[in-house]
């Protein structure tokens, strides 16, 4: 029994008191429960491709649909232009990223919430539930991914050594959905109307993101405003990583990935402080 | 023995009343109620003062492999101590010290999937109460045959009976084994068996050196599992001490703060009754006819007792006699008793006295219905009497069984048991 070879050893010592400083961010404990993070990952992802009819396909038909949608609309109706590139493809490079950020915004934000069973019965870091919720739509981007590919092939255009960065891309994403779902989340469990101010917080967004147009038709003084929002460094890495066209501009990523990282730590740091009373307002 | 398990320093734990009150605001509120505060300058007094202390400076140490029991009303602040001590909620101020892993069996089938299987349930509820992947693989058979679901086992537990369902999750609550196990009321759940297999559970955790705390409004469970009680009333602690003295004295608190022991009537003009007989005075007392004293000499299932009823005789040469009619909890009479005498009373005041013997009664409460008879047969008034006693069960139980035994009557028999020879059963029938 490991009981009685532990007994020998000291015991572990918590320490449960009201916590003091705004910084304790403890992410040692996150890495130590990572095992529950990659149940709770597989729980979503299990229960999400189990619960539809169609089950994978779904997350395949939706992008696509959206992609038609856009071509017709913005690429043949409204002409945008596309950077040389054939919309469809040029739209569903952007709508991998954001069909992702969408999801995992969304899931994220009302995560807490709905965990509200384990937040008020269970200790573990409260981090791993909208981190859980920002990860598991991940798996739905790979299999749009497998679209892509698809598509790409269908209008003949090769991929480049530029995919190899995607991964960094895909990390930025990430964080965006997470540094945001952090703030959402819990100021829910608070507030509830966040949950619905999200839906229409998501669609705001991505107008002021290169989705259906190219980055090159923002007038080039308001670009530093403009990459004031994340995902605009999230989509154009994905499209430069798939397409190779238009490296992206240097100075707008930094600027992106900068508002990341100050949104991702206030994010942290907000949902640490409010964590204390989760299972009290719950 | 010796090791420090949990050390508890002035842990304390407020609530916002008014934040419990109104449990969801809204942001449109929210900027409401601050755009009313900047208008009014005072919008915001009295707000603060509406708090609740759930516990107050509460403070005790617990040694490795202590069993100990945690008592007390609902709303005491038993359940917020066992959420601070498991860390769902943080204290107020105050500290505590938790020497190594705490299970607890308040989690049963909590993050439970209704989509998933068993098996995946399995997996998904050992992660989320802290097992490692190869602890959980490691006894899965042991959890799957605990928990008797057999070829359920990989239908989604949506499909399942309430009954599986909770099996499958004390299952894998059981099997963590931690070094300190937290029980809250794991007796307001599930059948007979379920409970008693809690409770076997708590009896091996002890036995294997695990520390454990186990909250329960069971007296008779708490009785006999735990060797120390902690008695915690309006967020302090009252009393901690060896379980029988501190439960005696939890109960007969709890019954002196209930109970009227007595019934009594100064004048005959308001008390109950007609023109034939009113009542004056209806009491419990000891069989030597002292009066009870809750704490320190309670009426238990063993003390015998009596019960005496004074009442004016209004009509010369009447035969008058009581009968009580003895009403447990559950609103069943237990037995009916009465003195039926042919004999003329003289008017005036009367006093009958009925004797109960001790090893009798069940537990609980009863209350009884004071019935005036005259002539043997016809009732000529009924009283309703307000006076109730609790009979306390503080005998120590051997078996496995904790809960209140049923019936009425709870007599103490005697019983022979003979050895009939090898071929009884084959030869003599």
């Amino acid at each position: 029994m490991e009981l009685a070879a532990e007994t020998g050893f000291k015991k572990p010592c918590t320490v449960i008191q009201p916590r003091k400083g705004m910084f304790q961010l403890d992410l040692i404990s996150v890495w130590r429960h990572r095992e529950m993070l990659y149940f709770l990952v597989w729980r979503d992802v299990i229960v999400r491709y189990k619960q539809t009819v169609i089950g994978a396909a779904w997350v395949i038909v939706q992008p696509t649909i959206t992609m038609i949608i856009f071509t017709l609309i913005f690429g043949k109706m409204a002409r945008i232009p596309s950077d040389g590139i054939p919309y469809p493809v040029f739209a569903f490079s952007a709508l991998l990223p954001w069909s992702y950020f969408s999801q995992a915004l969304t899931r994220s934000s009302s995560s807490v919430v709905n965990s509200s069973n384990l937040v008020t019965k269970i200790y573990f870091p409260r981090l791993l539930i909208p981190l859980a919720a920002s990860i598991a739509p991940v798996v739905d981007l790979f299999f749009s991914f497998i679209v892509l590919l698809a598509l790409m092939a269908w209008f003949k255009i090769a991929p480049t050594w530029g995919l190899l960065a995607l991964p960094l891309f895909l990390g930025l994403a990430i964080m965006t959905a997470l540094s945001v779902g952090l703030w959402a989340s819990a100021l829910n469990v608070k507030y509830r109307d966040v949950g619905s101010i999200i839906p229409f917080l998501i669609q705001v967004w991505m107008y002021a993101s290169p989705v259906a147009y190219p980055v090159s038709m923002v007038p080039e003084k308001w670009k530093l405003l403009y990459s004031l929002n994340p995902m605009v460094a999230v989509i154009e890495g994905f499209r430069w990583a798939f397409l190779g066209k238009g490296s992206p501009d240097l100075t707008m990523m930094a600027v992106s990935t900068a508002v990341v990282m100050l949104l991702l730590f206030g994010g942290i740091v907000y949902f640490k402080r409010m964590e204390q009373t989760f299972a009290d307002d719950i | 023995m010796g090791d420090v398990a949990i050390r508890a320093e002035k842990l304390s734990k407020r609530y916002n009343i008014a934040k419990l009150k109104k449990r969801h605001t809204t942001l449109s509120e929210l900027i409401a109620e601050t755009l009313k505060s900047v208008l009014h300058q005072n919008g915001r007094s009295g707000k603060s003062s509406e708090t609740f202390m759930a516990l107050t400076d509460v403070s005790f140490e617990i040694g490795q492999g202590e069993v100990v029991g945690i008592i007390g009303q609902n709303g005491a602040g038993k359940s917020t101590l066992l959420k601070i001590l498991s860390r769902i909620t943080e204290p107020t101020c105050g500290r505590a010290e938790v020497y190594g892993r705490v299970g607890s069996l308040l989690e049963v089938g909590t993050g439970f999937h209704p989509e998933l299987t068993g098996r995946e349930n399995i997996y998904l509820n050992g992660a989320i109460i802290g097992m490692k992947k190869e602890q959980i693989s490691s006894r899965f058979d042991e959890i799957v045959d605990f928990a008797e679901i057999g070829k359920f086992l990989d239908v989604p537990v949506k499909r399942y009976s309430s009954g599986m369902y909770v099996r499958l999750g004390f299952a894998v609550a059981a099997h963590l084994e931690p070094e300190i196990l937290l029980v809250d009321e794991v007796l307001a759940v599930g059948d007979a068996a379920f409970q008693k297999k809690c409770l076997d559970k708590i009896r091996n955790a002890s036995k294997n050196g695990q520390t454990v705390i186990f909250i329960s409004h069971n007296m008779i469970a708490v009785n006999s599992l735990c060797k120390r009680v902690i008695w915690v009333k309006s967020g302090e602690i009252v009393e901690d001490g060896p379980s029988a003295d501190v439960v005696r004295k939890y109960l007969t608190k709890s019954v002196q703060d209930r109970d009227l022991s007595e019934e009594v009537w100064d004048s005959a003009a308001e008390a109950p009754g007609n023109d034939m007989v009113r009542l004056r005075r209806v009491i419990v007392k000891h069989q030597d006819g002292r009066l009870f004293d809750p704490l320190s000499d309670p009426l238990t299932m063993q003390t015998p007792f009596r019960v005496e009823v004074e009442y004016w005789n209004l009509v010369p040469a009447a035969q008058l006699h009581i009968t009580l009619h003895l009403y447990n909890a559950e609103q069943i009479i237990a037995f009916t008793t009465g003195n039926i005498t042919t004999a003329a009373m003289p008017s005036g005041l009367l006093r009958s006295v009925c004797y109960f013997p001790g090893d009798l009664l069940n537990s609980g409460s009863h209350r009884f219905v004071v019935m005036v008879v005259k002539d043997t047969n016809c009732v000529i008034y009924s009283h309703e009497s307000r006076v109730a006693f609790d009979i306390l069960d503080v005998r120590e139980r051997h078996g496995s069984w904790y809960g209140k035994e049923p019936g009425v009557v709870q007599p103490v028999l005697e019983w022979t048991t003979e050895y009939l020879g090898e071929d009884g059963a084959r030869g003599q029938f």
